[in-house]
């Protein structure tokens, strides 16, 4: 995948409540859920953000909870890609299992401004700040996690395994 | 092997495993509530799954927005007893016998020692008390193991923590998972087992292991363990027909970490806005006035919970313009509480008791907050917005130093009163 787009930063932590607020769980609609994402720590986000942009936070980002909610709604909103120094384990395991690409790349995550301008290309592995003009490398996704993400998602690996255990 | 490892590589057909193998996991339960299972069950569609793979083996637990909160929650709720009836899933609660999810679950003996169980809520690590593989998934991952009936994990690193001594009074279990969490921070122990042991572990009840292993996800771990002992298996008699299977760490087993906590030098502990590792002792926490009090939830909603802030409230009154909220963490509990007269203790005293439910720990009923409130609870999370509006605040505390805090009208420990 390679995207262009603006960087929304934010901190360490940034939990689940942050990222879509229990009150809000009362829904399965991604579009809804997007319209209320990071709302109780940026509530303009969701007016500032745009296709093709990127979430850039510190450590253990999607930290708390495990509602795939949380994800959703980043998807939902538009956003190509989070880029953080770490990620919270489930917040992690749900995003490769909806499709939202994840890179972990601490110097970027500490680098990069609110506001740049990034491309991002995650088989290359790089990052490309136009702001500063700096350029960062990550690893890309190896084992189950790149065959998450090859596949699709979960719901895609899923299907291939049923498929075959049916044929057997 | 740690007995993380051993869990895994038992549930895998492995003969060893060990911290960064990927493995692929049977399972012995498959969980999800009212908020996750409404998602689990549309990707399990998409799947193209008919069946569930045994619905002996998994459960379904309404208890977040129950009693249903408004609309919405009725119609997630629907949809997940229409599936449970569908399904022909019998493990499916909600009114009559029912309760939070991660304590009827032990109490009725779902989860037993040696089960690797997964559930789309993040303190399914509590189960792993019994000494189980417990971990939160979310909810597609759910959907998933609820076609297939097995999992894939990254075999963890173990953090071994030992206690040591004895808890002094009014110091209990949730004080001591607090105090390690300030210690190690929230991400302390992101993606490793959390390991409980050492010779205070025969002196903490399954109530109080519970709480521990209840709290560390907000360590950032992937699971809670204690292995089993006499205790375990006392507690487990009566609750299931199948035979737990009792493991524990080789003497040279490998950890990342070693963590020793000596209990008795250990005070009350209270978790400050806005991260559950924001902890202070009691005698450092100052004069903070609140508005609400919260007694319960899946970490300290059991009835030793209960009777422990029974104890402290007792023939005392809550204090003026404090809402203290008492909620059983299951019907059975709540029966029980009313038969030894605690809820009739509750009540004279001031305070206001529920029906088992998630509901404010998460800021969805029973008790949300304004801008600028304040409350102590039982809980396990503090984030912004947590309990309600981002500009009220949540504190982190034992029943004990909960139920004083009701009484005095501000944060205190019942040595105060």
């Amino acid at each position: 995948m390679r995207a262009s787009g603006i960087a929304h930063k934010y901190g360490d932590h940034v939990d689940t409540d942050a990222i879509i607020a229990a009150r809000y769980l009362n829904t399965t609609d991604p579009d809804e859920l997007a319209g209320h994402c990071m709302q109780d720590i940026d509530a303009e986000f969701v007016s500032r953000v745009s296709p093709g942009d990127f979430i850039v936070a510190g450590r253990n980002f999607g930290c708390g909870s495990s509602r795939e909610h949380a994800p959703i709604a980043i998807k939902a909103a538009g956003v190509s890609a989070v880029i953080a120094a770490n990620f919270a384990r489930i917040f992690y395991r749900n995003a490769l299992n909806i499709g939202l690409p994840i890179i972990e790349c601490p110097e970027a995550a500490e680098r990069i401004n609110a506001g740049d301008k990034l491309t991002v290309d995650t088989e290359a592995g790089t990052i490309d700040d136009h702001t500063t003009g700096e350029s960062f490398s990550f690893a890309p996704l190896t084992g189950i996690a790149a065959e998450l993400v090859a596949a699709g998602g979960l719901v895609e690996l899923t299907r291939a395994k049923l498929a075959d255990r049916a044929q057997e | 092997m740690t007995i993380t490892e051993k869990l895994l590589a038992r549930a895998a057909g492995a003969d060893e495993v060990k911290p960064g193998d990927y493995v692929n996991c049977r399972l012995d339960l498959v969980l999800a509530n009212d908020i996750t299972a409404p998602i689990a069950i549309q990707e399990f569609r998409k799947l193209g799954a008919e069946r569930v793979f045994d619905p002996e083996r998994i459960a379904l637990v309404c208890d977040h927005s129950t009693p249903n909160k408004d609309i919405n929650s009725a119609e997630q709720t629907r949809m997940v007893r229409d599936f449970a009836r569908e399904q022909g899933i019998t493990h499916y609660y909600e009114a009559d016998g029912g309760g939070i999810e991660h304590i009827i679950l032990p109490d009725k003996g779902l989860v037993i020692s040696g089960d690797v169980v997964i559930g789309a809520d993040s303190h399914t690590c509590t189960y792993g008390a019994l000494g189980a593989f417990s971990t939160g998934v979310g909810s597609t991952d759910a959907a998933a193991a609820m076609a297939l009936g097995e999992c894939w994990f990254r075999v963890p690193e173990s953090i071994r923590v030992t206690l040591t001594v004895e808890l002094r009074q009014w110091v209990s279990a949730k004080d001591v998972i607090l105090h390690l969490i300030g210690q190690i921070g929230v991400d302390g122990a992101r993606y490793q087992s959390l390991e409980f042991t050492g010779p205070a572990i025969a002196d903490i009840s399954m109530a109080g292991r519970f709480t521990i292993c209840n709290m560390a996800i907000e360590a950032g771990a992937k699971n809670g363990v204690v292995a089993p002992d006499e205790q375990t298996m006392q507690w487990m008699d009566g609750r299931t027909d199948r035979e737990p299977v009792a493991l524990a760490s080789d003497d040279d087993a490998v950890y990342a970490r070693e963590v020793e906590i000596d209990l008795s030098a250990l005070e009350p502990q209270v978790s400050f806005p806005h991260l559950p590792e924001n902890t202070r002792g009691i005698s450092e926490v100052g004069d903070i006035t609140i508005d609400q009090a919260v007694i319960g939830a899946c970490t300290n909603g059991r009835l030793e919970d209960l009777r422990e802030a029974a104890d402290i409230i007792r023939g005392r009154h809550v204090a003026a313009g404090v809402r203290c909220i008492i909620i059983p963490g299951s019907h059975e509990i709540h029966l029980q509480a009313t038969r030894e007269g605690l809820v009739e203790t509750f009540l004279e005293a001031g305070c206001l008791v529920s029906t088992p439910t998630c509901g404010p720990c998460l800021g969805g009923h029973m008790g949300v907050l304004a801008a600028g409130e304040r409350a102590i609870a039982t809980t396990n999370r503090n984030f912004v917005g947590r309990m309600g509006h981002p500009e009220s605040e949540v504190y982190l505390a034992s029943p004990a130093v909960t139920a004083a805090s009701a009484v005095a009208g501000r944060i205190c420990s019942p040595e105060d009163l």
